[in-house]
């Protein structure tokens, strides 16, 4: 071949890895299946920062939206917090519970955190991170939606906004239990 | 305020920036000098504002302003004090300030050297470099911006990732970051000569210093993320083919090319377009390899979070790829090579083979690292690409390049002749010879015998004995004429330092060699249980665990196993590795404690363990020649610097 012909060889061969890596925006790292979706929540029997007890069978027949967090999860820690509480504010009448469970964290950190943003679902720390290591949580903040029947059916990485823990909780409630 | 006054500083650095690439190309078309000038004061300018935006980010850290996002998701109030200063450069947004900041240091460098110089190209080098940083500047401005504000405003901060909060961290971005910016200066003077059509070799004799300064610096910060590597993450090993790793190492190795095929084309007049795609191949990765650990499409221990900033590397990407490579394609006509090839058996082809293999084990890191992406996009199924790919396909042509290393640097130019081949060569491949059948009768009698490292010593042996008989010649040389034998030495390193330079190089890499197959081939390691006063055995090592300990330290608690090692030959010490408990962390982190010798290290890691001290497990290492790697670094750094020095045969 000549060299006139070759020539334009040369930029048109980076086009296809430029293509490819365009590609991967389209792939979500974050995007972790987790084995669990389908299968019974793990069962947890915890105590609240407000020294009640709090166990996953006492809340059989409800929608359940457990949330895994730290006080020293920042940012994202910090933007879901408020989401959380509105969202129980308008969920607790539709037979949804919101559960915080604090992981990993000092427990006077963790109340200041609580107090900050008024929460006022039930929260419990959980110091021996059993509960953690059944959900299999490997960062905060996660969020898994449990429902009526007692099975994972979503888990969120990463902060909750209104909007995702809306969709999920309607579509759960939906279902006949 | 800080944060405002950050995010207007780092808006004018890129205007200034924008506008000085624009000047600086105008008037190079124009050639009016004033536009030129004020091109030169606005990359002084941005490099003005740059800095400060690097001490408002490090005030902001001092002071633990929270406010800042960026220092408070990278340090919190037991964060000690000089990991304050560097978790400036431990994250994305910070690393991006740190990456302007060198690019506009050297921008400045090529501003005071060659604007009474090079009327005809320095235009637009300093276009280019100045584009080259608007990006930067872009990156700072939209996607990443530094100074974001983070409400509300945390009592505390997250804290520096703990496995970042070690000496390694302080100067391994900074040599990498170095070597990184430094491909622009070539990038830059290459595309200028292709603008202007000046395709000879004048580009090539400019920058052929700042190449090795920057292959120099890529070299040390691979060689201190080893060393980091090896000391901090607590599995013995320095080097593990990480997607990160890898983008670090592709420019090296192309860079390493050019480096070599650059000496053909000053000689011969040959190989215009390759060097010149070379070039252009390096500045991309180092451009790619930015993108890949910032965008997020592949994961990797060590890559930044994701956002619409991988959207900005690889438009920029795609911009420099098919820019550059276009111009090039529109300049083939003047790139034809003047010399021709006359023999295989010739300096030029040993040349063109390293660059070939150079370039191959390039291509498959390349295609290992992207791999994964290619799987997902063609069957749905993620994947990783492990090291087993990397070592298999890469050792052979590391081999082969190390045979090379013994054959350029004395076979003849154009065509070697019987003669030229026996002189030079007999005895060197003898003694390789000679070598590898005495270790290897000598490692089998130890039980030690090992295929891959008796081949190495041998072609170490090779290429180190063609080293020896060049110097040794050099030296009798001067002698005749009157010179003892340390001033000849002196004389021929001073007088021939681009030669001897880079056989010290040479040299080192011949070091690390012996470091890397000996100690893949000969590290042992196993993991046990003791009771408190019991011991175990490693490969003549006695170790017995003594207890544990617990403290707090300012940011962290931490549990320290204290264990008696014993060893027939090197006496009794104690070793302390321990866990740390970052709060921040979900697992704790380990912190190896370890012995340096010049043969082998013994390397202990703290595993699980009782909290009441009675028992803990613990992992023994004993990792042989290891130390060869921080020894042929060493090596390789002096050889690099004499190289680097002006040449005293020619004016500089």
């Amino acid at each position: 071949m000549s060299a006139s012909r070759l020539r334009w060889a040369i930029p048109a061969a980076v086009i296809p890895v430029l293509v490819l890596l365009a590609y991967g925006f389209k792939t979500d790292p974050r995007e972790v299946p987790s084995p669990l979706l389908g299968r019974p929540a793990a069962a947890f029997s915890l105590t609240t920062f407000a020294g009640t007890p709090l166990s996953l069978e006492g809340l059989r027949g409800k929608v359940v939206m457990l949330n895994f967090w730290a006080s020293w999860c920042i940012p994202a820690c910090y933007e879901e917090a408020p989401a959380l509480e509105r969202t129980w504010q308008a969920y607790k009448d539709k037979g949804v519970t919101v559960v915080g469970v604090n992981i990993q964290d000092k427990e006077a950190a963790a109340r200041e955190f609580l107090s900050r943003f008024e929460h006022s679902f039930p929260n419990a720390p959980d110091p021996r991170g059993r509960v953690a290591v059944d959900y299999g949580v490997y960062g905060v903040p996660e969020t898994f939606f449990i429902d009526s029947r007692g099975r994972v059916r979503f888990k969120h990485v990463g902060a909750l906004t209104d909007n995702i823990a809306r969709r999920h909780l309607d579509a759960l409630l939906k279902e006949p239990s | 305020m800080i944060p405002e006054l950050g995010y207007g500083a780092t808006v004018a650095a890129f205007v200034l920036a924008l506008w000085g690439a624009v000047a600086a190309a105008m008037s190079a078309r124009t050639g009016r000098a004033a536009l030129l000038r004020s091109g030169e004061r606005a990359a002084v300018g941005a490099w003005a504002l740059i800095t400060a935006c690097i001490a408002l980010m490090l005030y902001a850290f001092l002071t633990f302003d929270f406010s800042v996002h960026y220092v408070a998701i990278n340090t919190n109030r037991g964060t000690p004090f000089y990991y304050r200063i560097t978790a400036l450069w431990g994250a994305l947004e910070g690393s991006i300030i740190l990456w302007s900041w060198m690019l506009s240091i050297y921008t400045l460098i090529v501003v005071i050297q060659y604007r009474r110089r090079q009327a005809e190209l320095y235009p637009w080098v300093l276009s280019v470099m100045l584009g080259i940083l608007a990006f930067f500047l872009l990156v700072m401005t939209i996607p990443a911006p530094p100074f974001e504000r983070l409400t509300p405003i945390p009592a505390d901060g997250r804290g520096l990732n703990p496995l970042l909060q070690d000496s390694g961290m302080i100067t391994h971005p900074i040599a990498l970051y170095l070597g990184f910016t430094g491909f622009t200066v070539p990038f830059a003077f290459a595309i200028a000569a292709l603008i202007v059509g000046r395709t000879g070799e004048e580009w090539i004799t400019i920058t052929r210093r700042w190449t090795i300064i920057a292959w120099y610096f890529l070299a040390l910060g691979l060689l201190i993320g080893g060393w980091w590597s090896y000391h901090v993450l607590g599995w013995g090993g320095y080097w593990a083919w990480d997607p990160v790793e890898n983008a670090a190492f592709m420019p090296f190795l192309t860079a390493t090319a050019f480096l070599h095929s650059v000496m053909v084309q000053e000689r011969r007049r040959m190989l215009k377009l390759w060097n010149l795609s070379l070039i252009i191949l390096t500045f991309g990765l180092t451009i790619f390899g930015t993108f890949l650990t910032r965008s997020g499409i592949i994961g990797s221990v060590h890559s930044f979070t994701q956002g619409s900033i991988g959207v900005f590397f690889l438009a920029f990407l795609a911009l420099v790829l098919l820019g550059s490579f276009s111009l090039l394609a529109s300049r083939v006509e003047r790139l034809r090579a003047e010399g021709v090839l006359d023999s295989v058996v010739s300096r030029e082809s040993a040349f063109l083979l390293n660059n070939l293999f150079l370039v191959a084990a390039a291509f498959t890191v390349f295609f290992g690292t992207v791999f994964p992406l290619i799987s997902e996009a063609v069957r749905g199924v993620k994947i990783s690409v492990g090291a087993p790919f990397f070592n298999l396909v890469n050792i052979p042509v590391f081999l082969a390049l190390l045979f090379l290393m013994g054959v350029g640097p004395l076979i003849a130019w154009r065509r070697a002749s019987a003669e030229n081949l026996k002189r030079n060569f007999l005895k060197p491949v003898l003694a390789g010879i000679i070598t590898g059948i005495i270790a290897q009768a000598t490692l089998r009698l130890f039980g030690m015998g090992n295929v891959l490292v008796v081949t190495v010593m041998a072609l170490v042996v090779f290429v180190a004995g063609t080293i020896a008989l060049d110097y040794f010649r050099a030296v009798r040389a001067r002698r005749r004429s009157g010179d003892g034998w340390l001033a000849a030495t002196w004389n021929l390193l001073l007088r021939q330092n681009r030669r001897y330079g880079g056989f010290i190089v040479h040299l080192g890499i011949l070091v690390i060699a012996l470091g890397v197959a000996g100690s893949q081939a000969w590290s042992v390691q196993k993991e046990v249980t003791l009771d408190k006063g019991q011991s175990t055995e490693l490969a003549g090592y006695q170790v017995r665990f003594d207890g544990l300990s617990a403290s707090e330290e300012s940011n962290h608690g931490k549990v320290t196993g204290a264990f008696t090692v014993t060893n027939g030959r090197a006496g009794t010490h104690m070793l302390y590795p321990a866990k740390k408990f970052y709060p921040q962390e979900q697992t704790p982190i380990a912190a190896v404690d370890y012995r340096l010798g010049f043969f082998e290290d013994i390397y202990l890691v703290l595993g699980d363990f009782a909290s009441d001290g009675s028992h803990a497990t613990v992992k023994l290492q004993v990792n042989r020649m290891v130390s060869w790697l921080w020894l042929g670094g060493v090596v390789l750094t002096l050889g690099a610097a004499l190289a680097i020095l002006p040449d005293a045969r020619r004016p500089a």
